[in-house]
């Protein structure tokens, strides 16, 4: 049991460089949404449970990001950031308050 | 002008305007007939000749005084220019409207700013907020400032030269994925606002996103909209002010004339033009063009408007 399976190892290493970027890997707990051209990127944001997610308004305009009784941050001026540290699993649809047809979604699992 | 104030139904209201000024950024609005027309850009000498009768109003948006960035590192500085351009009027409006962002961040300072500036017109203003006025934490300072007298979210009405003005407010509650937002309770509101109003009333509805849908994609529309239209369908002739989009765009259905103004502080793209509706940054020699003026010229007992794109430059 101690010699390491290199074939195995390999594998495993494959199947996470294969991983789309927007999902959260098990060690990160720290992720990040850019607001550029008033859309958050990534929309979508799979993380697992305490994940802190940081909103960054790359934009000349200011930008919120609210998520109906979860959580809402202040106007975020140009380079201005938010953060929330996500304490529960759960689907948690956002988006801007004051241009409400930016919408994002964090999925915690 | 002179000597035609609030309320004033002037003698000449049936006689066709000839012509009044524009205002740099702003865009002079005069009722004659009972009819808001948006007049042309004339020489001033031509305008000082053209003395009209009936009312005149002027209306501006989008100072967002505070903001500095590549577009326009000085928006107070063009909202300044903007002033100086009414003040130099041949003739003086009866008083102005602001369709809203009069600050970029809500900051007690933008708004000292903006109202130092805006005030040496000397005109009333009545205003209405843009979303960018209700930033601050417990959002009092535009409330503090304007909001007296005023219902909700600062909704009124009043009445001058004969014209029934309403000033709506459809930048707070916005839903996710949504666009502007009235709300039943100032629906309610217009409604009882508008009972027993004699349907040959002018009426002229203000806010800050445009009340019709101009481009929903970059949520340049109001979701609501549609049923304050209906509430003012009956009337004769009604025009629709709105701020927002940082140009001049216009339609005219049935009596009822939409207009967006230009803003004082910065450009934004044409719907689709770009990928997103921030600030547009152009050639500082071109900027003063792009704030310039447009004008819409309301042919009298004529629904059909005739548009006039003057850039104050170029």
């Amino acid at each position: 049991m101690k010699t390491i399976n290199r074939r195995d190892f390999s594998v495993a290493v494959a199947a996470a460089i294969l991983l789309p970027v927007t999902t959260a890997r098990a060690d990160d707990t720290n992720m990040e949404v850019h607001i550029d051209n008033f859309v958050f990127q990534p929309a979508e944001l799979k993380i697992k449970v305490g994940t802190t997610v940081t909103w960054t308004n790359r934009d000349d305009i200011p930008h919120t990001v609210v998520s109906a009784g979860k959580f809402r941050s202040k106007a975020l001026d140009t380079d201005d950031k938010f953060s929330f540290t996500f304490t529960d699993a759960g689907d948690y649809k956002y988006f801007c308050s004051l241009h409400p047809h930016m919408t994002g979604m964090i999925k915690v699992e | 002008m002179s000597g035609h104030d609030h309320g004033d139904d002037g003698v000449s209201r049936r006689k066709v305007l000839e012509c009044m000024t524009w205002a740099g950024t702003g865009v002079l609005w005069t009722i004659t007939g009972g009819v808001p027309r948006s007049l042309g850009i004339i020489d001033s000498a031509e305008a000082a000749t053209a003395a009209a009768p009936g009312m005149t109003f002027l209306q501006i948006s989008d100072s967002h005084v505070g903001f500095d960035k590549p577009a326009n590192p000085n928006a107070l500085g063009t909202l300044e220019e903007a002033v100086n351009k009414i003040n130099a009027m041949p003739a003086k409006p009866s008083f102005m409207i602001h369709t809203g962002d009069i600050t970029h961040l809500s900051k007690a300072s933008e708004f000292d700013n903006a109202e130092r500036i805006i005030s040496q017109s000397k005109l009333d203003v009545h205003y209405v907020p843009g979303e960018h006025d209700f930033l601050d934490e417990e959002v009092k300072f535009y409330r503090d400032r304007y909001g007296r007298g005023t219902k909700g979210a600062g909704w009124y009405s009043f009445d001058a030269g004969g014209v029934h003005f309403v000033g709506l407010v459809n930048v707070v509650d916005l839903k996710a994925g949504g666009l502007g937002n009235l709300g039943t309770e100032q629906l309610a509101w217009l409604e009882d606002d508008l009972r027993g109003k004699s349907k040959s009333t002018p009426v002229v509805l203000f806010a800050h996103i445009p009340l019709w849908t101009v481009y929903p994609e970059w949520g340049w529309g109001t979701d609501d909209g549609g049923r304050a239209l209906e509430l003012v369908k009956g009337f004769g002739s009604v025009t629709v002010l709105n701020g927002h989009i940082h140009q001049v765009m216009q339609k005219v259905e049935g009596n009822v004339t939409f207009h967006t103004a230009r803003s004082t502080a910065f450009p934004q793209p044409a719907p689709g033009s770009a990928p997103s509706p921030g600030p547009m940054k152009v050639e500082d020699a071109k900027l003063r063009s792009m704030l310039g003026v447009a004008s819409i010229n309301f042919k009298q007992n004529e629904q059909r408007l005739a548009i006039i794109d003057t850039p104050l430059q170029g």
